[in-house]
């Protein structure tokens, strides 16, 4: 085998590409500044010389440098029609192929320390991967850029050197909201007032110390995860073109998602208790390349938006689908005694193109999931439903956030549901879009690619 | 009582009852062993304390046997022209519909006691992790006649993601 394809590499090794020449450095030091931190750590306090200390240090660097060429020496790519090859490794070589039909998303990463250096990550997911398949990291921006746009343009059946699609901006997320959206958290409110109470205990009692044992431990807990929040979706930007939606955000790292059409495979929209008075939503979404890897960062397909908003990019993302003309129905009442709060939330219904089911009723859910998605549909019934006569319908989608599940329906319901959803799903599936969502079906297809 | 569960218009497929020997046997050699020493053991402290526990972990042994054949009973399967369906629970109950179009992949695995009493177990799997449709207790001629049919039929059908 490697005689062959060693052959057929110098055959064809001008089509090959390599990374940016900058990616030793920029994978190395952080290595090297770790080694520096721990060293420093570990003479502390000693009397080891520091010479002994730079010494190694000095030692490590040639050691790190040529380890670095020769990683970025023997990693290269190339492009052809039907997919990505991926050569890495110094000892043990990998050679990789990604199918180009089978491109779930395209990200675009750029980490803090590579945006100085005007370098980017280039991500390609692919279904059933734990992280990204094939990162080619780092590419110099333009060529990033390029290259994107050059393997959507293959993955969608088109021309390689097809210009980058034109994209229209959709929403943008203004920051005053994206932080009034983290602010109007029940945790945060809960947090706020529990520590006015623990000041009004300190101040009666005179205990100042109490607020060091409760205060702090809450404060760590909560508020690093809002700045995160805020960090990581600043600027929050979607917009629409040919190769799909592409989100933009990050702060300090910035990320450019591009998710092609009918890769979305189920949605939520989520509406928490205190975001009701503003009348405002977050989408989330499964794409198959998505699961696992920084999935909070990477499924969230609108952080903060207003109603129309959220259901512009909804359409953008299930076209044909008037999320509100889907009849859903509730369960019976005495469906609260194994769900008291929210029994009068859940309902659950469909129509010819998508499967909807919503819960909740302080923090509202309705997750959508189109029928040629689906990729089994279940059917559960606990001891205590089985004595109240009510099951609970799942339906399964590629693993990501979104779990559509219609909640303690009455039984014979939810196996008429189940045996709808099997039908409905079988008809979407035999007229589903073709993988290349640009090149014309080889086959006569079915209404869904009207769009 | 039980029509959320009814088979789709076509008898359930029943799993061998050698399942349920296996399992029986597997909950003797376990439980016999842990109740007699149990007893014992309390009964060297405190006689007729012993005496009841032998009683109550005979019991349970006695319920658990009873539970198990229940269990192995109700798994079931039916192939249908586009899907496959399973069930199984007697207190968690369970339905669940694998379009052959949505198949990645079947696996028919046995162990060494599985292989010892003719057993086999299918398992299909989806692009969805929750799929879950796994059919235990097949003899494996079966198992395997059903692995080449859900290959045959998930390729006739297929569909992307």
């Amino acid at each position: 085998m490697t005689e062959n394809g060693a052959v057929s590499d110098t055959q064809r090794a001008d089509q090959f590409r390599r990374l940016h020449p900058l990616t030793p450095v920029l994978r190395g030091w952080k290595v090297f500044a770790a080694a520096v931190a721990l060293g420093a750590q570990q003479a502390y306090g000693r009397d080891t010389p520091i010479g002994w200390l730079l010494l190694a240090v000095a030692a490590s660097i040639p050691i790190g440098v040529v380890y670095g060429f020769v990683s970025w020496r023997t990693t290269r790519y190339r492009i052809d029609s039907e997919d990505l090859r991926l050569d890495t490794g110094v000892l043990f070589r990998r050679s990789r192929q990604v199918r180009l039909d089978r491109l779930q998303a395209v990200d675009v990463v750029r980490p803090l320390v590579a945006r100085a250096l005007g370098l980017a990550e280039l991500r390609l997911e692919v279904a059933g991967g734990s992280s990204a398949e094939a990162p080619l990291a780092y590419l110099s921006e333009p060529a990033a850029q390029r290259l994107r746009a050059e393997l959507l343009a293959r993955a969608a059946g088109l021309h390689h050197e097809t210009p980058e699609a034109p994209e229209s901006v959709l929403v943008k997320v203004p920051l005053r909201r994206l932080v009034e959206g983290q602010v109007r958290s029940v945790g945060l409110i809960a947090a706020i007032v529990v520590l006015v109470a623990l000041i009004a205990v300190a101040a009666t009692t005179g205990q100042w110390s109490v607020l060091g044992v409760f205060v702090l431990p809450a404060l760590f807990g909560i508020v690093p995860a809002l700045v995160r929040t805020v960090i990581v979706h600043f600027d929050f930007t979607v917009a629409e073109s040919p190769d799909g939606l592409r989100l933009r955000h990050g702060l300090l790292e910035t990320r450019a998602q591009t998710v092609p059409p009918g890769r979305v495979q189920a949605v939520r929209l989520v509406q928490p208790l205190l975001w009701r008075s503003r009348d405002w939503y977050r989408l989330d979404v499964n794409v198959a390349g998505y699961a696992g890897d920084g999935q909070s960062q990477t499924s969230v397909l609108l952080p903060v938006a207003t109603r129309d908003e959220a259901f512009a990019v909804l359409r953008r993302v299930l076209p044909d689908v008037d999320l509100g003309a889907v009849a859903t129905y509730g369960v019976p009442g005495r469906a609260r005694w194994v769900d008291p709060v929210s029994w009068t939330g859940n309902a659950a219904g469909a129509d010819d193109k998508v499967f909807v089911a919503r819960r909740g009723r302080l923090r509202r859910e309705t997750d959508v999931v189109p029928h040629e998605r689906v990729q089994s549909v279940r059917l559960t019934q606990g001891p205590i439903q089985r004595r109240l006569s009510l099951a609970t319908v799942h339906v399964d989608t590629s693993p990501g956030p979104v779990h559509p599940t219609a909640h303690h329906r009455d039984a014979a319901d939810a196996r008429a549901l189940l045996d709808a959803e099997v039908t409905l799903a079988r008809r979407s599936r035999a007229g589903a879009r073709p993988d290349r969502w640009m090149r014309p079906p080889e086959r006569p297809a079915g209404p869904t690619v009207a769009r | 009582m039980s029509e959320p569960f009814d088979p789709p218009g076509q008898p359930w497929v029943r799993v061998s009852p050698r399942l349920a020997t296996l399992r029986r046997l597997l909950l003797l050699a376990l439980g016999v062993p842990v109740a007699a020493a149990a007893a014992v053991l309390v009964g060297l402290l405190h006689r007729s304390l012993g005496l009841a526990v032998g009683i109550v972990a005979l019991a349970g042994l006695a319920w658990g046997f009873v539970v198990l054949g229940r269990r192995v009973r109700s798994w079931g399967y039916a192939e249908r022209d586009d899907d496959l369906l399973v069930t199984r629970g007697v207190l968690n109950r369970q339905l669940v519909v694998v379009p052959y179009g949505r198949m990645q992949y079947v696996d028919v695995t046995a162990g060494p006691l599985d292989r010892r009493f003719g057993l086999a177990t299918v398992q299909l799997h989806t692009a969805a992790a929750a799929t879950d449709a796994q059919i235990p207790g097949l003899v494996p001629a079966e198992a395997a006649r059903l692995r080449d049919r859900l290959a045959a039929r998930g390729e006739a059908r297929s569909a992307g993601l």
